[in-house]
């Protein structure tokens, strides 16, 4: 007997309260994103997998349907992330060298389901600045995140912020192997400080206790002190402790700050700060971005570029 | 919706459990009911902004990651079959501990049978361990997934090795099986939700400090 009202396993209809919840926060997202200057793009659902997948690694992979297209003969895949489309857009198709200020907002497809949502289906909306490399960049973007989090009512939230330079500065300096750092960033995402110990035994000590000490560099704007003592003072690091401490100076009065020096969501392509705002009772981050800068050199330029985006269909069942 | 916003801590009944207790007590956490006596799944403790919840071993790491507790303890074993994805591990408690181990029937010859390049019938729990510790070998097999009893199967005939748990190795000697093969040491855990960590970290880290200070 089959079902024929039964809908493919973590999809679901938005029933009218959701539907007008939902379509409400999306105009009011996208109001905001147009008084801030940044011009809306609508790419197309379907792309050639090369051009989807660029620089996201493995993860996105997965996660995206494939299907042959019939016109062409060539893999086609359905977007499982709009950044890398709007990444394109702005290498290629608009081609400018000043700053460009871009946003969107549509459905994504994923091959398995978020843990939180439980649904293969998010719908993303996010902004993303190309062509400014300096720290303003980052902070216009967290600044936006947070109004737009607070036009959707959450405005008691927890700003949790990283930079991947730390890390990927330790590996240029150890001159470690891909392989071998793939492996590490993964014992450091999961803060798997056993097992990290284990295996970075034969490094030199100095590294070895820089290492180490990232998975515990965690807590409020203190920490960053901390870090500038504990962390060897390299170029790259000390300019990624910079830019921190920028962002402390500017979010400390306005929002509860926490700062992560072991927090590499998206290491595979992002290359700079990090960022996702928690909030209490919600059990995953209600936004997230960082900085990208390499991903616009695959379709031509390599373009600075930073942004954020969440899932509103998530945010809008937990307001339910 | 629980209205309880205090520290949901998952634990397995058991040897988790009772090899936990002394670690808690350091925490000054003390459950005020015995799970083995009570049929309680939600047990309080003596401050009343910690409670246990009491979970099969291997639903802690999913209790964790969706945030149904805020942190657990789960064996290694469990995590590498789950992933560890959502969670962060910052701690081995040294307890539980045993080897995750291929074993076959006293007599069978295993490093012959690989040499020969034969294809090996695997029973286990772990699908995903001995699934990446014979492809890094180079060994073809075909897994049998099984929920308990392993060492039935070689007996039988359903497989002709096992990838299981091994502390003592009675049960291999006591069923004519022997282990070959060590695959992984062993031991529990203490999991954590990442949004808990960054939400309640001034509750979390000192538990998690007071675990780390009695076990040194």
């Amino acid at each position: 007997m089959t079902y024929r009202w039964l809908l493919p396993e973590y999809c679901e209809d938005i029933l009218p309260d959701d539907a007008w919840a939902l379509e409400n926060a999306r105009r009011k997202l996208l109001d905001l994103f147009k008084d801030r200057g940044f011009s809306l793009v609508i790419p197309p659902l379907i792309e050639y997998v090369e051009s989807l997948l660029t620089g996201t690694g493995h993860d996105m992979d997965l996660q995206t349907f494939k299907l042959v297209d019939q016109l062409s003969g060539r893999l086609i895949g359905v977007r499982p992330d709009i950044t890398p489309q709007v990444a394109r857009i702005d290498a290629h198709s608009m081609n400018r060298v000043d700053i460009n200020r871009l946003c969107y907002a549509g459905p994504v497809l994923h091959t398995k389901p978020d843990v939180l949502s439980q649904s293969r289906e998010p719908y993303q909306v996010g902004a993303e600045i190309f062509g400014l490399s300096e720290v303003a960049g980052d902070i216009e973007i967290q600044s936006l995140m947070l109004d737009a989090l607070s036009e959707l009512d959450f405005n008691d939230v927890i700003l949790d912020v990283g930079h991947v330079g730390i890390f990927r500065g330790l590996m240029e300096a150890l001159e470690i192997d891909s392989k071998t750092e793939n492996e590490w960033f993964k014992l450091l995402q999961h803060k798997d400080i056993p097992s990290l110990q284990s295996v970075t035994q034969g490094i030199t000590t100095e590294f070895r206790q820089a290492l180490l000490s990232l998975p515990k560099l965690n807590g409020g704007g203190e920490i960053l002190d901390l870090a500038r003592e504990v962390l060897p003072s390299t170029p790259k690091i000390k300019a990624a402790l910079d830019q921190l401490i920028a962002v402390r100076e500017r979010f400390t009065t306005r929002v509860k700050l926490s700062f992560d020096l072991g927090e590499l969501r998206g290491y595979h392509y992002h290359n700079g700060l990090v960022f996702q705002v928690y909030s209490a009772d919600y059990k995953g981050a209600l936004a997230r971005g960082g900085r990208y800068d390499e991903v616009g050199s695959a379709f031509g330029r390599s373009r600075p570029a930073t942004g954020f985006s969440l899932d509103l269909r998530q945010l809008i069942t937990f307001k339910r | 919706m629980s209205v309880f916003d205090g520290i949901t801590i998952a634990l397995s009944k058991g040897r988790i459990f009772e090899d936990t207790k002394p670690l808690l007590k350091a925490a000054g956490i003390i459950p005020l009911v015995d799970p083995e006596s009570s049929r309680e799944l939600i047990l309080p403790t003596n401050n009343p902004r910690v409670r246990l919840v009491i979970v099969r071993a291997s639903d802690v790491p999913t209790y964790v990651q969706h945030g149904a507790a805020d942190m657990g303890i789960a064996g290694k074993d469990v995590l590498i079959e789950h992933g560890g994805d959502g969670l962060y591990q910052p701690l081995d408690l040294n307890i539980a501990r045993c080897r995750l181990m291929v074993a076959v029937p006293k007599g069978f010859d295993y490093q012959g049978t690989i040499k020969r390049g034969a294809r090996l019938k695997v029973a286990t729990k772990y699908m995903l361990s001995a699934q990446q510790h014979f492809a890094n070998k180079g060994v073809h097999v075909d897994l049998i997934k099984l929920y308990g009893s392993m060492e039935l199967a070689p007996l039988t005939g359903l497989a002709d090795a096992i990838v299981d748990l091994v502390s003592s190795g009675n049960t291999l000697k006591a069923n004519n099986l022997e282990a070959v093969e060590e695959i992984i040491p062993i031991s529990a855990r203490l999991v954590i939700n990442v949004a808990s960590w960054k939400l309640k970290r001034d509750s979390i880290e000192p538990i998690m400090n007071n675990f780390a200070g009695s076990l040194s």
